[in-house]
This record gives C-alpha cells, structure tokens and sequence, in this order.
C-alpha cells in the first residue's frame, strides 16, 4: 500500500500547492484576492451554461453507442486479425471506447483488470493505454464547443493518429515490459 | 467533421443496437445520457468557478505570465502563432502542467480558458486555428506523470509493482504526443485543412 499512498501524497501535495500558494503569490503581489477571485469564478457559470449543449448533443450519442453494443462486436469480428500480432483481442473495446468517453473506458479498465488480475499483461496494457490516450472526440467537441468553433480543420485527424500511436506504443512498450 | 462524426455515432448505434438486439437499451440511452449530462456539468460548475477563480488570482498577480516566460522556448516553437507573451500562452501552460500531474478538474478550466484567448488571435471566429489544433493535439496525447486512476485498479486486483505502469504509460505517451505534434504540423500545411477564404463570411449569420 506504501506506493499507492506515495502516489496519493504527491498528488494531493500539489494539488494543495496551487490552492495555497496562488492565492499566497496573488496577495504578495497586491492582488486583492478574494474579489479577483470572484470575477474569475462568475466565467465558470456562463462557460458552464455555453457548454451545456455540447455534453448533451455528445453524451447522448456516446450513451448510445455504448449500450448498443457496438465496440464490443467489432472487436469480436477483428479477434482473429488481432491474434496473429499477440494483441489481446479483450483489450480492443477499450481502445475503441477511449475516444468517446473517459467515463465507459475507466469502466472497461476496471473490469478487465478486476477479471484478469493486477499483474496479468492485459491489465497492465488497459492502464497503459488509460495513461497515454484521452477522450478525443469529447475533449474536442467541448474545447471548440466553449468558443463557438465549428470547423475544426485538422484537429480530429490529428488526434486520432495521436490516439493510434499510443495505443500501438502502449502495446509495443507493454509487451516489451511485461512478456519478455 | 463533428456533423459527421456525431450523425455516425448515432447512426451506428441503431445499426448495432438491431443487430446485437439491444435496441430497447440504446433507446433507453437516450433520455438516460440527457440526464446524465446535466448532472455532470452541474456537478462540474463548482470546481470550474473555483479554478477560474484561482486562475484569475494568477493571472492578476503576473503568476502566468512568469511561467509562460520560462516556458518561452518550447511554447513560441509550438504555437509560432500566438505572440509570445499573449496570455494564451500562460493558460496552455497551465493546462499541461494539470494534465501532467493528473489534476483532471483543474485541467478543463485552464483548458477551455486557453480555448478563449486562442480565440482572441483568431481572424476566422468560427474556423479553428493553427494554434488551437496544436494545442488540442497535445492535449489529447497529455503525459501524465501520475495515473492516479490506473494505479488505484491495479493496487486494488493485487499488482505486485504497480508502479511499472508509470514507466510504460511514460513511454507510451512520449511516443503519442511526439506524433501528434507531427501530424498536426504537416496537416495544417495541407490543402485540404487550410483555412479558406469564404470561411468568414460562412461566420457571419451564426454567431451567438
């Protein structure tokens, strides 16, 4: 458990930092802090409101993307092709999730670590592949959405080749790791 | 590209959801989702006000400015867009910085805050910019030092050295993030993603 609660303190230790020492650094430079604060905090409220529209638009879709099974019966279609390199046919819902949503991935991951076991190969590559890709497709509607962009030029072709290559780095890396 | 992608995701989901025989569940996603969005951009507000808040505070005091200046180097050769000492720039730094100690409910508030000052550089108000699609690139491809979530699983189902996973999910990233900023560099030279003329007068009628 010692590690863990390493990992825990160095998270919170920072996380404290910023909440202590921004203010701390706001008041040595003379900023009166509390009312600052107060202007910034009101452009959550309406970046909140502006982005409302997009969460719903992308969770209902992804929501139903999800209970209909799809990822699922893709990867049971492309098991045979993923055998012949040695990658977990298991794992590929999770790389077809990740792009969506961050919520049904960390789910996926649970499971298949839960189901496998801590130190098996497909657990550690699911938190690889957790730690190395994000949720491009969602990151991308909301990040655009908050400013009212609607063409998105290249933004999603390059976040999904970033997404591919971390998956076959993950796996790459991960057999390296934990096979040899 | 969002149309399609979104028009996609739902058309796909009926045809799986007939095929798989789940179409009662995909239906049953649908007002389920609606809620669940509501719920989650209300249970986001309070900590996106607070780091906006404290975002704020820093951006007052010069705190961001002081950061962006040390990062000017990496920052200027990655955004060769965005002057170098815009505020943009303090706020994609502090994003990364979130996203690389994992603090995911401080990251989207820096995030999105660097999506507005992009926004004020941007000539096309409707068309993504350069800049915003680097930025997003490397988001999406994020180090994170610390995969606090990973970790807890693995500890939680017996991983005898859970921590291997922090030197892997390093590896992985190095390698994701080295080509998103290659791709998103030789994309935006491309015909195709080049920001065309007609695109501001498209802006016009749609503004909100």
């Amino acid at each position: 458990m010692s590690s863990m609660s390493l990992v825990s303190g160095i998270a919170n230790g920072i996380f404290l930092l910023l909440v202590v020492g921004i203010p701390l650094f706001g008041y040595l430079r003379k900023v009166p802090v509390y009312d600052t604060f107060v202007v910034g905090a009101k452009d959550g409220i309406k970046l909140m409101l502006k982005l409302i529209p997009y969460f719903v638009g992308m969770l209902v879709a992804i929501g139903m993307l999800r209970a209909s099974g799809a990822f699922e019966l893709i990867a049971k279609w492309l098991a045979p092709v993923l055998d012949k390199v040695g990658f977990p046919a298991e794992v590929l819902p999770l790389a077809l999730m990740r792009p969506f949503s961050g919520q049904a991935s960390n789910a996926i991951t649970a499971e298949l670590i839960h189901t496998h076991g801590g130190d098996a190969f497909i657990s550690q590559l699911a938190a690889t592949i957790m730690g190395s890709t994000e949720t491009t497709f969602y990151v991308i509607a909301v990040y655009f959405g908050s400013v009212q962009i609607r063409k998105t030029r290249h933004a999603i072709p390059a976040g999904l080749c970033a997404e591919l290559v971390g998956v076959i780095a993950s796996f790459m890396i991960c057999s390296w790791v934990f096979l040899r | 590209m969002l149309n399609i992608i979104w028009l996609g995701m739902i058309v796909v989901a009926l045809i799986f959801g007939v095929i798989n025989g789940r179409l009662p569940d995909v239906i049953a996603a649908v007002p389920g989702s609606a809620k669940y969005a509501i719920e989650i951009a209300i249970g986001m507000t309070g900590i996106m006000c607070f780091w906006l808040g404290l975002m704020r505070i820093g951006q007052e005091g010069g705190l961001i400015h002081i950061l962006a200046r040390w990062m000017r180097p990496l920052l200027t050769r990655l955004f060769p867009e965005v002057p170098a000492d815009h505020p943009a720039m303090g706020s994609i730094l502090l994003n990364m910085t979130a996203n690389l100690l994992g603090l995911n409910n401080a990251a989207t508030p820096f995030g999105l805050q660097a999506m507005t000052d992009l926004q004020t550089l941007n000539k096309y108000p409707g068309t993504a910019t350069n800049a915003m699609c680097t930025f997003l690139a490397i988001n999406t491809s994020h180090i994170q030092l610390v995969p606090a979530t990973a970790f807890a699983l693995l500890i939680a189902a017996g991983a005898k050295n859970p921590t291997t996973i922090i030197f892997t999910g390093l590896v992985a990233t190095a390698c994701s993030m080295t080509a998103a900023i290659i791709v998103v560099k030789i994309l935006e030279k491309l015909p195709n993603f080049r920001i065309k003329t007609g695109d501001v007068a498209n802006e016009q009628h749609e503004s909100s």
